[in-house]
């Protein structure tokens, strides 16, 4: 667990603080979206964490443990690191970057080999062809899953991730954003992401922190923050557009009824409701029946449970 | 043909010349390494300071200003005649080169990298001998070229205090207006620091060879 407590951050002594009284707890296992318009002090507030920033005042405590009581060195091995850039070392193999925090913490070199392998198949990439490989030698959405593995590869508890998918090109972006959002469940990682892409705060996020001005101004489940926003610039910054997006946020599954009848189209039970009603418009029909690809039918959805729940949006 | 006469003379006198050279080499490369073991680590650690390294470079580059035989002229009274005043005066020459090449090396370490190794637990040293090191490689390489072509020229002024080397036979050459024995110490010189620059080029090149197109499209 990941708690936060009135943390304050000043650069200038005098200035405006970049991190103004932040308080929050991150539980064990989950995702969190940093969230807000550029300079609001997301950055800074996971900086803190792994000790790349100080606080001015207040506390952060990993697992109960003061951050700034630690080796920072120490702290930093144990916490994965992703930055958008990527920071790959150009000098170094594929397999010689994801190796990199296990061999600071000396671990047997047969061993590593093993986990480096593993790492980059977790990640989608063929150990044999792509270890050898120089960074230069990748594209970019190769690149991120390289840092990706290289963060994972001493098993943190605690992942750190700074604009993780902004380098790579939107058709790749949802297709690793899953991947990753996959990974970081089954592995049962405390994830603190910064983002400024509301789409991939929500996609990410098991509870997202909208923050500006250095203050957290609201942080909430993305369903919670869709349906209740509570100030005016937090539904602005969520867009005219929220009460659709919550349609992303569910699935077919938890909407479906009994089935009537066979005679319509078909859709997975683990689509998003915003995917049902594209397909129901595109379709020109009442509804969708809800199967997996060839297997029996679960259910049915129609206009009136898709739209249902928008209702409750306020 | 001052030249054939150059190589007669030489081969009559050869080991004066072998020893002449050696002293040369050896002035040459104690004095590089010494002002490598200076310049490179003080590179290092003002890099990451915009005014640490103005201010270093600047002092380095003021020093460097003056004209070598004032220095040896001013190190004679200090340190006597011969090798010791010699060194001292190439090591004067030799830091700014590398000096500058590593500041300018280690600060172009693209600052993700080292942010991302920062971010991994890596300690300050760490980075400096596994990411800074290898990759500004190729500008520090280069600095130490240049240095060495300086100091293996300056050399030759090692014999107006007793310091030796093929400066001797330039400087008996000139006095006694003896133009192949002038040859014998000039040529080798010249040889000398074509031979540096060449090799030292190409391990330039074998170096940066890794870091080519670093920023490129993957290909």
């Amino acid at each position: 667990m990941i708690e936060l407590r009135n943390v304050t951050k000043t650069y200038n002594s005098g200035g405006r603080p970049a991190v103004d009284d932040v308080s929050l707890q991150i539980e064990t296992g989950t995702t969190v979206a940093l969230i807000g318009p550029s300079g609001c002090g997301k950055t800074t507030t996971m900086r803190m964490i792994n000790c790349l920033q100080v606080p001015t005042s207040g506390q952060i405590l990993v697992n109960g443990q003061d951050v700034t009581k630690v080796d920072p060195q120490v702290l930093r091995r144990s916490i994965g690191y992703v930055i958008q850039q990527v920071g790959l070392f150009p000098h170094m193999t594929i397999s010689e970057n994801v190796a990199t925090v296990p061999r600071l913490l000396k671990h047997d070199p047969a061993k590593i080999r093993k986990r480096v392998n593993e790492m980059l198949e977790l990640v989608g990439l063929d150990p044999d062809e792509m270890g050898p490989r120089l960074p230069n030698a990748l594209s970019g959405g190769q690149r991120q899953r390289v840092g990706f593995a290289r963060a994972l590869a001493a098993d943190p508890e605690v992942m750190l991730m700074d604009e993780p998918f902004g380098a790579i090109d939107p058709i790749t972006r949802s297709k690793v954003q899953t991947e990753f959002k996959e990974i970081l469940k089954k592995t049962n990682k405390t994830v603190v992401m910064v983002t400024h892409d509301l789409d991939e705060a929500l996609k990410m996020g098991d509870r997202v922190a909208i923050m500006r001005d250095g203050k957290l101004l609201q942080y909430d489940a993305p369903i919670d923050i869709l349906a209740r926003p509570n100030s005016l610039f937090v539904a602005d910054f969520l867009g005219t557009d929220r009460a659709l997006k919550q349609l992303n946020l569910i699935s077919v599954r938890d909407r479906m009824t009994p089935a009537t009848s066979t005679d319509f189209p078909t859709i997975a039970p683990s689509a998003s409701l915003h995917f049902a009603l594209s397909e129901i418009l595109a379709q020109k029909v009442e509804g969708l029946i809800v199967r997996e690809d060839g297997g029996p039918v679960l259910g049915f959805i129609n206009r009136a449970a898709v739209l249902g729940p928008v209702a409750l949006a306020s | 043909m001052n030249l054939l006469d150059a190589f007669t003379w030489f081969l009559a006198h050869k080991s004066t010349f072998m020893i002449a050279l050696n002293q040369h080499l050896w002035m040459s490369a104690v004095a590089m390494s010494i002002g490598a073991a200076i310049a490179i680590p003080l590179g290092f650690l003002v890099a990451h300071s915009r005014r640490a390294s103005f201010v270093a470079i600047n002092i380095v580059g003021a020093i460097r200003s003056i004209p070598s035989l004032a220095i040896l002229s001013a190190a004679l009274p200090l340190l006597g005649i011969g090798f010791l005043p010699s060194v001292v005066a190439l090591i004067v020459l030799a830091v700014p080169p590398m000096l500058l090449n590593t500041v300018v090396g280690v600060a172009e370490v693209d600052l993700t990298v080292t942010d991302a190794a920062t971010g991994m637990g890596m300690s300050r040293l760490q980075i400096a001998l596994h990411i800074e090191l290898p990759l500004a490689l190729g500008p520090i390489i280069s600095g130490v070229k240049i240095a060495s072509i300086q100091v293996i020229g300056g050399a030759a002024l090692a014999s107006f205090v007793g310091g030796g080397g093929l400066g001797d036979f330039i400087s008996t050459g000139i006095a006694i207006m003896d133009m192949p024995r002038l040859l014998v110490g000039a040529v080798p010189i010249a040889l000398l620091a074509i031979a540096a620059e060449v090799g030292f080029s190409f391990l330039e090149r074998r170096v940066s060879y890794r870091n080519v197109n670093l920023s490129g499209e993957p290909g």
